[in-house]
Formats: C-alpha cells, sequence, structure tokens
C-alpha cells in the first residue's frame, strides 16, 4: 500500500526532493557531505523518472494534482511521452554528471563556496525539471526563475573574472526572456481565464484570431528563443558557458536551453495548436530562417575560437539551430528529428564539455594552444573528445548520423531538397573545427604544463567516457531514441485538446 | 558453421586483431605475430565464404534494424565476395611486406600504425559484404576516419596538410553529396537494400535519376573520378604498405565497387539505360582517364606518378560501369581485382627502392635495375598489367569494357581505352627502361651508396603479387564466373558453374543476352 501511495508521489518527489535537498545543503555548509547528498538525490531523480515513463508508456498520461487541488484551478503535474522523455535526459544528465564533479569542483572552486555551488546545482536540477513536469504557465515560469537565478550563480561561480560579467550578461538576456514569456502568459490569462496548459488549449479556440492571442503567441516565441538561443538572440551563451566551470558547463549545456525547446514546443503544439502556428502564421519560414543562420553562422565563428570551450558554445548556437530547425519543419519526420537531437545534442555535449573539463583539471585552462600535443598525453580523455567530435560531425553510426537523417529526410520530404544540402553542409564546418583541436592535439609537440599532463582520474574518465559510449550505443541502436521522439512528435500532433 | 558465423568471423578477426596489437605494444614480435595470424586467419575465412558462394550460396547476416528504414545487415553477393578476396588475400602479403619495410625505415609509432591497419581491413570487409546502403555507408566513413591517422602517419607539417585535403575531400563529399544520395533514395525507393534490377525503376523520373546518379558518382570521392581526386596524390605522404594495400586496394576499391555497386543493385542498368541521363557519366570518366595519364606522365615523384595512375584506372571501372552494358559490368568488377594486385605490386617495388636504395625520384632509379633484380621485375610485370598487356591481369578488365563499349557502341569507350592504352606506356616503360638500361649516374651511387636488394619480406610479398598479376591472367576462372553472376542475377544462384562457361570467359553461355552479342563483339575486337 505504501509503495503505490509512493508511485502516486512520483511527480511531486520529482521536483521536491532536490528542492529539500537544495535548502539541506545550504544549511550543512559541509563540502563532502553536500556532494554526498547530492550525489544521492541526483541519482534517485533517474529513478523517478524513468519510472514515470515506463508508466506513461503502457499505462498514458499521468495527471497530478498538486496539494488536492483538482487542475484547471490547481497546479497541475502532468507527464506524457513528450516531457516524461525531457525528464529521463534532464535526470540522467543530471546524475551522471555528480561522481565527475566531486574532483572537478575541488579543483575549481573556492573551497568555501563548494557547499554552495551543490546546492545551486540542486536548486538548478530542480528548477528544470520543475519546468519540464509542471502543466501550469505561471508554474512554468517559477521554476524558469529559479533554474535561471541559481544557473547566474552557478556561472558566476567560475574562477575566471570575466565569469562575472558573463553571469552579469546573462542575468540581463535571461530576465527579459522570462519577462517576455511572462508577458505572454499574461496575455493568455486575460484572453483565455485559465493558467493551466490542457484547459488554456481548449479555451483559446474561440479566441484563437483575437490580437492579444497573437501577441501572446510572438511574446512567447521571442522570450524562449532567447532561453534556447537561437541566433541571433544566443550571445549571452558562448559567455556564460566559456566562463563558467566545467561541471556547470557540462550540465547546463546539456539540459538547459534544452528546457526553453520543451516549452516552445509545448505552446506551439499543445496550446496554440500546429495548424494555427504553422498554416495560419508565418512562423515556419521565420524559425528557418533563424535556424539556418545559426547552423552556418555560429559554426563559422566557432572556427576561429582560440578558447576550445568557447567554439564548443558556439557549436551549441549551431547544433540548437538544428533543433528548432525540426520544428519549423513541422511535420512528424522533421519534429521527430528535432526531438530526437534534443536528446543526442544533450549526449554529445555533455561528453565533450567534461573532456575538456578533464584537460582543465590538468593544464588549468581550455586554450587551444595549451592544448598542443595533449592527444599523446591524455589518450584516453581525448579518444572521448573525438568519438563525441564524430557525432557532433554526424558520422554514421555515431548519434548525430540519427538526428541528420531525420531532418534531412524531413526536408527532402517537404519537398526543400536544398535544405537537406543546407543541413549536411553545415556538418562540414564541424569537420574543420574538431579537425582543428584535433590537429593541435595529435600534432604539436606538447609545451608547458602539458607535457606532464596524465589522464584524470576514474571518477572523472567514467562519467565521460559513458556519455562518449552512448553517442555510439544510441547511434548504433536508434530504437529507443528515435521511437520515442517520434512517438512524442505523434503526441504533439495530436495535442491536448480530446 | 553456419555461413552467418563466416561472415560475423569475416568482420570480427580485423577487429579483433587491432584490439590485441597493442597489448603487445612492447614486443614487436609477437605484435607483428598477432597482425598475420589475424590475416590469415581473416584469408581463410574469407576463403570459406568464398567457397560457398561459388556453390550457389548467398550467405546472409542480420539484419539489425537501427531505426525505421536503417538496417545493419551483410548478404555476400558476387561482386563483394571479389572485393573481400582481393582485400583480403593482399593483406596477408602486404603485412608480410609492412615488417620489412616499417622496420627497415625504423618508421616511429608501428603500434598504432598496424591497429589502424586492422581497423582499415574490418572497415572494407564491412563494405565488401553490406547488404544495404547505410550499412556500406557506415563502414564507408569508418574507412576514411581510421585511415586518416594512417594518411599522416609522419606527424609533420606536410603530412598535417595531406591529412586535411584527405578527409576534407572524403568527409565533404560523403556527407554533402552521398549521404543526401542515399536520404533521398530511401524516401523514394522506401527501402536502401541492394536488389538486383535496382530499387528506383518507377519510383524516380528519369531528371531525377540523372542527379541521383551525379550526387553518387562525386559523392563516392574514394572513387576519385575528377575533380574530386585531389585527396589520393595528398595521401601518398604515408608509409609505402599505407600507399600499397589502402590506396592502391582497400580505399580505392571501396570507392569503384560503391559505384558499380550502386549502378547494378540501387539504379539497375536498365533504368539507367532508359533513363537516358547518364551519359556525362562517360564523359567524365573517360576524361578522368586520359587526363589523370596526361598529369602522371609529368610527374617525377614514383609514387606520386602512381597515384595519377590510379586515379586514372580506376575511372576505368566507373566507365565500365557507365557503358551500361552486362559485360562492362564484368569488366568493371575483374578490373577491380586485376588493378589491385598490379598496382599493389608497383608500390611494394617503389616502397622497396625507397627502403634499399632512400630514392624516391624516377629520375634517380637509372640503372637500379640491375642491383635490385627481384623489384624492378616484378615491377616491370606490374607496369604491363597497367597498359594492359598479355599475360597479366590487366589485359583481362579491358577486354570486357571494350566488348560492353562494341556492344552498345559507345565509341568515346573505345577511344579512351586505345588513347590511355598508349599513354601508360608512355609513362611506365621509360622507367623500367632506365632502370635496366640505362647507366646509374655516379653522383646518386653517392646519395645512397651501395645497396643490394630491399630486405627479404619485401621482395617475398612483391615476388608473390607479381606473380598473382600473371596467375590472375592464366586462371581467371573463378574471378570471371563470379563477375559473371553478378549481371545474371538469379541464373547463376543455383547449381554448381557450367563448365563451358568456365572453359570460355567471354561468354555466358548461349541462352542469355550476353553471351549471344558477346560473341560477335569478341570477333570484332580480334
Amino acid at each position: 500500500m505504501i509503495s503505490t501511495q509512493l508511485l502516486d508521489q512520483l511527480p511531486a518527489l520529482q521536483v521536491c526532493l532536490p528542492l529539500a535537498g537544495a535548502a539541506l545543503c545550504a544549511l550543512i555548509d559541509r563540502r563532502y557531505i553536500a556532494w554526498v547528498l547530492t550525489t544521492l538525490i541526483s541519482f534517485a531523480m533517474p529513478v523517478i523518472a524513468v519510472m514515470m515513463l515506463i508508466q506513461v508508456m503502457t499505462v498514458g498520461p499521468i495527471s497530478y494534482a498538486f496539494g488536492g487541488w483538482e487542475p484547471p484551478f490547481g497546479i497541475e503535474y502532468r507527464v506524457d511521452v513528450v516531457n516524461g522523455f525531457l525528464l529521463v535526459l534532464i535526470s540522467v544528465m543530471g546524475a551522471i554528471i555528480m561522481p565527475y564533479a566531486l574532483r572537478s569542483v575541488a579543483a575549481e572552486i573556492a573551497r568555501n563556496k563548494q557547499a554552495w555551488f551543490y546546492c545551486m546545482y540542486l536548486l538548478c536540477l530542480a528548477g528544470l525539471l520543475g519546468m519540464a513536469i509542471t502543466a501550469d504557465a505561471f508554474n512554468a515560469f517559477v521554476f524558469m526563475e529559479i533554474s535561471s537565478l541559481s544557473m547566474y550563480v552557478l556561472i558566476a561561480l567560475g574562477r575566471d573574472k570575466r565569469a562575472l560579467v558573463a553571469a552579469y550578461q546573462y542575468l540581463i538576456l535571461g530576465t527579459i526572456g522570462a519577462t517576455l514569456y511572462v508577458i505572454g502568459v499574461g496575455l493568455l490569462f486575460a484572453m483565455t481565464g485559465t493558467l493551466n496548459f490542457g484547459d488554456m488549449a481548449e479555451r483559446i479556440v474561440a479566441v484563437e484570431q483575437s490580437r492579444p492571442v497573437l501577441a501572446a503567441l510572438a511574446f512567447i516565441t521571442v522570450g524562449m528563443c532567447l532561453k534556447l538561443a537561437l541566433f541571433p538572440l544566443h550571445v549571452w551563451l558562448p559567455n556564460a558557458y566559456t566562463g563558467a566551470p566545467s561541471v556547470a558547463t557540462a550540465f547546463i549545456a546539456s539540459t538547459a536551453t534544452k528546457v526553453a525547446v520543451y516549452l516552445l514546443l509545448r505552446f506551439y503544439f499543445s496550446i496554440f495548436g500546429a495548424a494555427f502556428v504553422f498554416e495560419d502564421l508565418p512562423v515556419t519560414p521565420i524559425l528557418l530562417v533563424m535556424s539556418v543562420a545559426a547552423m552556418f553562422a555560429a559554426s563559422i565563428v566557432a572556427i576561429f575560437q582560440g578558447n576550445v570551450k568557447r567554439m564548443l558554445a558556439y557549436s551549441s548556437v549551431a547544433q540548437m539551430g538544428y533543433i528548432t530547425l525540426g520544428i519549423a519543419l513541422a511535420t512528424p519526420i522533421g519534429l521527430t528529428g528535432g526531438i530526437v537531437h534534443l536528446f543526442n545534442h544533450a549526449l554529445m555535449k555533455g561528453a565533450l564539455f567534461m573532456a575538456l573539463g578533464c584537460v582543465a583539471l590538468r593544464i588549468g585552462g581550455c586554450r587551444l594552444d595549451a592544448m598542443a600535443g595533449i592527444g599523446r598525453r591524455m589518450p584516453i580523455t581525448m579518444a572521448a573528445f573525438v568519438i563525441a567530435g564524430l557525432s557532433l560531425i554526424g558520422v554514421p553510426g555515431t548519434v548525430g548520423f540519427v538526428s541528420k537523417w531525420y531532418l534531412a529526410l524531413g526536408a527532402i520530404e517537404a519537398g526543400w531538397w536544398w535544405l537537406a544540402f543546407l543541413i549536411v553542409g553545415s556538418s562540414l564546418l564541424a569537420v574543420v573545427y574538431i579537425g582543428r583541436v584535433v590537429e593541435v592535439a595529435w600534432f604539436r609537440a606538447p609545451t608547458g604544463t602539458a607535457a606532464e599532463a596524465t589522464d584524470p582520474p576514474l571518477s572523472m574518465l567514467i562519467p565521460t567516457w559513458i556519455l562518449a559510449a552512448a553517442c555510439i550505443a544510441f547511434g548504433l541502436d536508434a530504437g529507443f531514441t528515435a521511437g520515442v521522439a517520434a512517438e512524442a512528435a505523434d503526441a504533439l500532433f495530436a495535442g491536448l485538446r480530446q | 558453421m553456419t555461413s552467418s558465423d563466416l561472415i560475423l568471423y569475416a568482420l570480427a578477426i580485423p577487429f579483433v586483431t587491432a584490439i590485441l596489437i597493442p597489448l603487445a605494444h612492447r614486443v614487436p614480435n609477437l605484435r607483428e605475430a598477432i597482425t598475420l595470424v589475424g590475416a590469415g586467419g581473416l584469408f581463410v575465412t574469407v576463403m570459406m565464404i568464398l567457397g560457398r558462394v561459388l556453390a550457389g550460396e548467398r550467405p546472409s547476416l542480420g539484419p539489425v534494424e537501427v531505426m525505421p528504414r536503417l538496417e545493419i545487415g551483410f548478404n555476400v553477393e558476387p561482386l563483394g565476395m571479389i572485393f573481400a578476396c582481393v582485400a583480403s588475400t593482399l593483406w596477408v602479403i602486404n603485412s608480410i611486406y609492412s615488417i620489412g619495410y616499417m622496420r627497415g625505415n625504423n618508421e616511429p609509432r608501428q603500434t598504432s600504425f598496424y591497429v589502424c591497419f586492422g581497423v582499415s581491413l574490418g572497415a572494407t570487409m564491412g563494405i565488401a559484404f553490406s547488404a544495404n546502403l547505410f550499412t556500406l555507408f557506415l563502414f564507408y566513413e569508418l574507412l576514411t576516419l581510421v585511415t586518416y591517422p594512417l594518411v599522416t602517419h609522419k606527424g609533420n607539417e606536410n603530412a598535417m596538410k595531406a591529412g586535411r585535403v584527405y578527409l576534407m575531400l572524403l568527409i565533404g563529399t560523403s556527407m554533402l553529396l552521398l549521404l543526401p544520395a542515399i536520404v533521398w533514395t530511401g524516401f523514394l525507393a522506401g527501402t536502401l537494400d541492394f536488389t538486383p534490377g535496382g530499387i528506383l525503376a518507377g519510383n524516380a523520373s528519369p531528371a531525377l535519376i540523372g542527379v541521383l546518379a551525379f550526387l553518387f558518382v562525386y559523392g563516392i570521392g574514394k572513387a576519385a573520378v575528377m575533380p574530386v581526386h585531389f585527396w589520393l596524390p595528398a595521401a601518398m605522404v604515408a608509409p609505402t604498405p599505407v600507399s600499397a594495400l589502402l590506396h592502391a586496394v582497400a580505399v580505392v576499391k571501396a570507392g569503384v565497387f560503391t559505384v558499380t555497386k550502386v549502378v547494378v543493385y540501387i539504379f539497375g542498368i536498365d533504368v539507367l539505360a532508359s533513363a537516358g541521363t547518364v551519359d556525362w557519366m562517360l564523359w567524365v570518366s573517360g576524361g578522368t582517364i586520359l587526363l589523370a595519364s596526361l598529369v602522371a606522365l609529368r610527374q617525377d615523384n614514383l609514387k606520386r606518378r602512381l597515384a595519377f595512375s590510379t586515379v586514372s584506372q580506376l575511372s576505368y571501372v566507373v566507365m565500365a560501369a557507365a557503358i551500361l552494358a552486362p559485360i562492362s559490368l564484368v569488366g568493371a568488377a575483374v578490373h577491380i581485382a586485376a588493378h589491385a594486385v598490379s598496382k599493389i605490386t608497383l608500390f611494394f617495388a617503389a616502397g622497396s627502392v625507397y627502403t634499399a636504395a632512400h630514392v624516391t625520384e624516377i629520375s634517380q632509379m637509372k640503372g637500379i635495375g640491375r642491383r635490385m633484380p627481384w623489384t624492378m621485375v616484378a615491377f616491370a610485370i606490374g607496369a604491363l598489367s597497367m597498359i594492359g598487356v598479355p599475360p597479366t591481369a590487366g589485359f583481362l578488365g579491358k577486354w570486357f569494357i571494350l566488348q560492353g563499349a562494341y556492344e552498345t557502341e559507345k565509341w568515346i569507350a573505345v577511344g579512351v581505352v586505345i588513347l590511355s592504352t598508349g599513354l601508360n606506356a608512355a609513362y611506365f616503360l621509360p622507367i623500367v627502361f632506365s632502370a635496366f638500361f640505362e647507366k646509374e649516374r655516379p653522383e646518386h651511387v653517392g646519395e645512397h651508396g651501395d645497396h643490394g636488394e630491399a630486405p627479404l619480406p619485401i621482395v617475398i610479398a612483391l615476388t608473390l603479387t607479381a606473380i598473382g598479376t600473371v596467375a590472375l591472367f592464366l586462371f581467371p576462372d573463378t574471378l570471371v564466373f563470379l563477375a559473371q553472376s553478378m549481371v545474371d542475377g538469379g541464373a547463376m544462384v543455383e547449381g554448381v558453374p557450367d563448365p563451358d562457361m568456365l572453359a570460355d570467359p567471354g561468354g555466358v553461355g548461349s541462352d542469355t543476352a550476353v553471351g549471344t552479342e558477346a560473341a560477335p563483339a569478341e570477333e570484332e575486337a580480334q
């Protein structure tokens, strides 16, 4: 009996556990205890998320009335295939990084601030999971603020002074994004009188063509595009990723922008409805142009970066372009490509940033010059880097290929064969910037600290390799990822309206 | 042992070898022994598969689904069998050669060299046995990636630049052109399986077929059709065993093999012939044959001359496919094998000269035949085969290609073959002549000192392949039978080979279209 009661509470636990953990970390203020606590909680998260996803796949969507207040009046947590998949992604990434964090955080963050780091990490995790799980537009805003505020702190904890500027820049732009979102939600609330996603979806039909609803769509689109760093609203991202501590970068890069994409998907498909957004309004051409611009412009900028972390940050902007491209295609196959790339990009960027964190641990930075000859000194780390880099390029047998296949197929299916060429063409730019690192890391003689560098301890190597191996495993057997993504795309097209 | 197991072993042996090699890092003799055992094991396995294919079986493995429409699966058909036999046989010989070469030249990082070699062969087997385009593409890209460290083996600025060209051209063409072609094909046909007669019949307009053919021919950069051939001369910075086995056999043959495979099993020659939008293939391949030969004429560096010769010879296969006659496709398949064994001989000889005399330029090779008779005789045999003089293997491929060209009245192809034969003679025979009949220049003797033949493993290897070049001409039955059964699809699948057919490599038997039309063509050629 207790077990079924506990099962019923899974959606609440998914968010409340890390929130409570964050408070505990702050109260205890001992770095080892904080790490143990954070690790335990972050390991519990994927268990909960997977259990919920299994339930969703077998029984159907889970609806949880928070505090017993029935929707649409109270706050509803609702898990379906779309966000169930996202919850698994966020929580798994959050868990894999924790064993890695112990050494990396110890090396990169002042002793007296390490407990706070874990506190903020848990807050951020709670915020992201909350954004993903809630079915309440305003509650999503609250969680967005929780995750963003904690993210600003995580970034500012970087030992580089420029991290402070980066955090401040992100603070301002992130707040603008969130404000735009909440204005949009306010307009929708004024027109429909509800904040519940499902309820809103039903009521919006009557007022669909009204000006406030159109304005709300515009506000939410721009707000979320700022959060997900769609070119040209991406300016905060490269600085933030470069300045943040390695662990924070790896975690944020593989989760935060993905949640913003999810909210955008939710509003487009579940609330406004695909027909309204993509057929009545010119959202497709706008997103398409921005996405293609991101794929090329950001990749080209990445080629010229002297700091590898910054290079990968620009690469992230380019990769977000693939995801929004999948949305812009607005077909089941294209959307499947976008959603599967959410997952795939998290894997490869996680692996890349974690490999870089290993390098930073040994040589104290991520400048390309300083990485000369590192390939022979840290072969295991750099092998993981290369595997994840190949995924970024989209070599067959890696996850990147799976995404590219769906996106190209979606483009050809839509009759836009030129778009298929743009998709594969932009991946060639990844060959150049990954190739640059490979050349420096293997063909130059090591100097300075790089000459004495060795592979990092296993606690960092194993998590990095789990992600790198996952890049290949899910590339050779995409049944799970592509299958769930396809179901999620179908669910999105089906909409929330009964 | 089931046939599926055999395929699995053929794929696994090279990879397992590659994993075991680093374990013997500190014991070079053991390390090389592992390579030799691996190569030998693969050879035996492939020969066992060959036995079953000759008996009419078409062994297969899988498929395993990666995601909807994409499967990894293997299926041994005659063309893949030829390719696998060539690659695995020559790996054994090349391994012997490598030991002599790598030790003789004190090359660094030999362990990673052998590891990459093992993986390359695994990828080659994957390409040869692939049952669909996706599987082929997977191993095709793997082969590019794993040969990159071999090309850049020297680790200097030069090698790095060459590596850039190599990677960007091969990955670039395959991502930019081949991948969209595969996606498009998958979209049109709903499948990517290699199917006799093709999968595009009725699914694509003639114009689209022309576009797809363009994407395939240029997307398969490994086939080195001009102007995407630059990677091949660049790859010559690699140690000679790499140039010999990979850039004369495995990698480049993977390219033309893929082109042939796409023509036969994806488009289907009838579909291509009736579409009428692929005549340009004849022109670009013919142009490549002649242009590359002209460039080869002007190269003084021996390996570069050989590289351009390879570019030229590869386009024979593409042209043979573009002729779109069954008999010329037999020629394509035969030429894949014949050129492989001859060109590897030439590279072996070049490496032998480099190891013994430290000479890389043709102008320095005057009179070297007297010091290195084995090497230069082998070189001469390889050169004759390039020209297509009987009794060498090179004659066979040209013979079938010419037959197909007469049959379909593709006079351009006939002209190209005749002209290029002259050019081949013009850039190979002077080397042979000056090596044997010109006097050694005293200043060159000063440069490389008094030397004799190269180390024994090298001499053994090049002698074996030279013998192979002649043997393939004298005993072509199995090869031609396999090539033949590729084009008549089902006809040869059941039962044992027809003895009449084996006695007469030119015809297939009176009941097929090829046989009846090939006979007058033969007379005409004579």
